[in-house]
């Protein structure tokens, strides 16, 4: 399938795929309104960094899923993209997954709430939209 | 002490839009943007600005712009604001003003008083898209005779001659001046298109060898880099004499530059500063000129062109001339609007003069001499559109050479702040996590969008003269009118003015 990959060479730790993340899942027209009411990152993408390295992660879709395993809700699904979803509708907020993840790619949404990871941007007819605004294309979505 | 200048840019932030991503926090390398976390604050410092455009180009949310300052000096046409601001500069530091890229100087510009012609009834114009179009160039001094080999056949390959697809190279620019994946984009671009790259007198990073047939390799006076392997590795060799934004003038690569790998390809100990000599020291006359031609044809057993670049300056034409008879295979001419990396202010805005006179003085020398077909012309220094490479072939040029359009191309905005090094588009510098802005995959293509929209638009206006052939517009200068110059100016050009 194909995933979201990062070039650690490429990435300028400008952050921008993580706002694009977070409108990407905001259902907001406009870029500003998504954040009109102080959403901001950590979303499905983040970029790590210490020092001068940095570089983005995100859920690895994994063959063998811990986190869908663990969900303890059945909020987490596989889609017919393969990728892993969320259902917002059920997920408790236990952090199961988050304590699950081996890449650290699932986020908290904040206690009792749902949990926030990469969801390819699926169901939409665009590509990721981290990958489309990657100013130095270091976010690439291709076959392994 | 009292700074007496005040900034030339303002950021505006459009607080209505702006979502404090903190984009521009990140990627601005001067430190204008800056965040206070106790206040919630995005702040700038004006002072700081280059007006560059990385920070307002990144914003997601559009809410940054830069504009000029309306802070004033009183109004005055002899003493401008520019003029003001250097004599404060000069007081403050002592030093020589240094700048980057070509003069903002309003000097005419020739092209843009140049006008080109196109077939009306009596002489149909060619369609490129439907009818074979031919711009491929042989750059080299051509044969002086039909000769016949012994079965027959006509000898076509006499001296060594550059095969470009398209009339137009990346002029020379130094590794050190500009960054290595700068490099990459503009050697994989020229190998694509079927053109070449210039190293500038740089050396050859070991990574690039593999680019050799699309590489011209300079030899200049501080002869960094030049090493046998250096000079096999490319197609040809250029010696440069002189470089049009700093006729006359060395240059200087500070010690900052010079990382680990900028210094073994240099071949100079790293932190030091990499000084080239205003001449070259065994280059005295034609003579010697012809000395160091045949040294470098020798160690290359003559299978490569030599080029020598000059600046366009007084009496260029009798120079060119000198240099055609020096056994040189391509003269390149660099017209005095062309870009640098760092020169001296007033050197760059004065001395030299504009690449169309020259170009039209020097042809018109090496004709009447009888000369012209012993060299190749290639003509630098604010070549900006198909329309200038058009024209610079009708004035009499083989080829040209691009280096500001190309850098353009790869995110460069005309900041003119290369010599300060740190360049946030990736381009003129060498600080690790700056370079890495500038991904050759992205660049690359770029350039070759760049060149390839121009190819289109040099067949479609020769196609609209009615000519299909790059040869049948060289030095086609009744192609040409004049507009609004002076009859002096005409004659120079060797064109008419437009109505004649």
């Amino acid at each position: 399938m194909k995933r979201v990959y990062v070039k650690e060479e490429w990435c300028l730790g400008c952050r921008l795929c993580e706002y694009w993340c977070v409108y990407s899942g905001s259902g907001e027209k406009n870029f500003p309104f998504a954040f009109d009411k102080g959403a901001t990152p950590p979303a499905g993408i983040q970029v790590e960094e210490v020092g001068p390295v940095h570089f983005a992660v995100n859920c690895r879709h994994c063959d063998d899923p811990l986190c869908l395993k663990g969900c303890i809700s059945g909020a987490l699904s596989r889609d017919g993209y393969g990728a892993i979803r969320i259902d917002k509708t059920k997920c408790v907020g236990c952090h199961t997954c988050i304590a699950l993840c081996p890449y650290g790619c699932i986020v908290s949404g904040g206690d009792n709430m749902p949990i926030k990871k990469c969801q390819l941007c699926a169901g939409r007819d665009y590509t990721p939209q981290c990958v489309s605004h990657c100013p130095n294309e270091a976010i690439v979505f291709e076959e392994e | 002490m009292i700074d007496y200048i005040q900034p030339d840019y303002e950021v505006v932030r459009n607080k209505e839009l702006c979502i404090k991503c903190k984009v521009c926090v990140r990627q601005c390398a001067n430190n204008v943007h800056v965040y206070d976390e106790s206040r919630d604050v995005l702040y700038v410092d004006n002072s700081k600005c280059v007006n560059c455009h990385r920070c307002v180009t990144l914003c997601p949310a559009k809410a940054l712009k830069i504009v000029k300052t309306d802070h004033c000096f009183k109004p005055s046409a002899n003493y401008t604001e520019d003029i003001i601001k250097d004599i404060y500069r000069q007081a403050d530091t002592g030093g020589v003003l240094l700048s980057s890229m070509g003069t903002p100087k309003s000097y005419p510009v020739y092209w843009d008083k140049i006008l080109l012609n196109a077939s009306q009834v009596t002489n149909p114009s060619i369609d490129p898209l439907r009818e074979p179009m031919e711009i491929r160039t042989f750059l080299g001094r051509k044969p002086e005779e039909i000769r016949y080999l012994p079965d027959g056949s006509i000898e076509t390959e006499k001296y060594p001659n550059l095969e470009l697809k398209v009339p137009i190279m990346f002029s020379a620019m130094s590794y050190g001046s500009i960054s290595k994946n700068a490099h990459i984009a503009l050697a994989r671009a020229a190998e694509q298109l079927g053109t070449f790259y210039n190293t500038g007198e740089g050396g050859l990073h070991e990574d690039l060898y593999k680019y050799g047939p699309n590489t011209i390799v300079q030899v200049a006076s501080g002869r960094f880099g030049v090493h046998p392997a250096y000079l096999d590795a490319g197609a040809a060799i250029e010696i440069k004499i002189g470089q049009g934004a700093k006729p006359g003038i060395g240059g200087h690569l500070p010690g900052s530059k010079i990382g680990e790998e900028v210094s073994r390809t240099r071949m100079i100990p790293m932190g030091t500063d990499a000084i080239s000599p205003a001449p070259h020291h065994d280059i005295y006359s034609i003579e010697d000129l012809r000395q160091l031609v045949y040294s470098l044809k020798e160690a290359t057993d003559y299978k490569k062109p030599v080029i020598v670049k000059i600046a366009a300056v007084h009496n260029v034409a009798a120079i060119a001339s000198g240099i055609a008879r020096s056994g040189a295979d391509i003269i390149a001419i660099d017209g005095f609007r062309g870009g640098t990396g760092a020169a001296p202010t007033r050197i760059r805005d004065n001395v030299g003069i504009p690449i169309e006179l020259a170009l039209a003085a020097v042809d018109t020398r090496l004709r009447e001499e009888g000369i012209r077909n012993n060299v190749g012309l290639v003509v630098a220094g604010s070549v900006r559109t198909s329309a200038d490479v058009v024209k610079a072939i009708a004035l009499g040029a083989d080829a040209v050479y691009i280096a500001t359009p190309a850098l353009l191309a790869i995110g460069c905005h005309l900041c003119r702040s290369c010599h300060a090094g740190r360049c946030n588009w990736g381009i003129a510098t060498q600080v690790p996590e700056l370079v890495q802005r500038l991904n050759p995959d992205v660049a690359y293509k770029r350039l070759v969008n760049l060149v390839s929209a121009w190819s289109h638009e040099i067949m479609e206006i020769m196609g609209g003269m009615g000519i299909n052939s790059i040869e049948a517009l060289r030095g086609n200068r009744l192609m040409l009118r004049g507009i609004g110059l002076t009859q002096k100016e005409l004659d120079i050009l060797g064109i008419r003015h437009a109505g004649e």
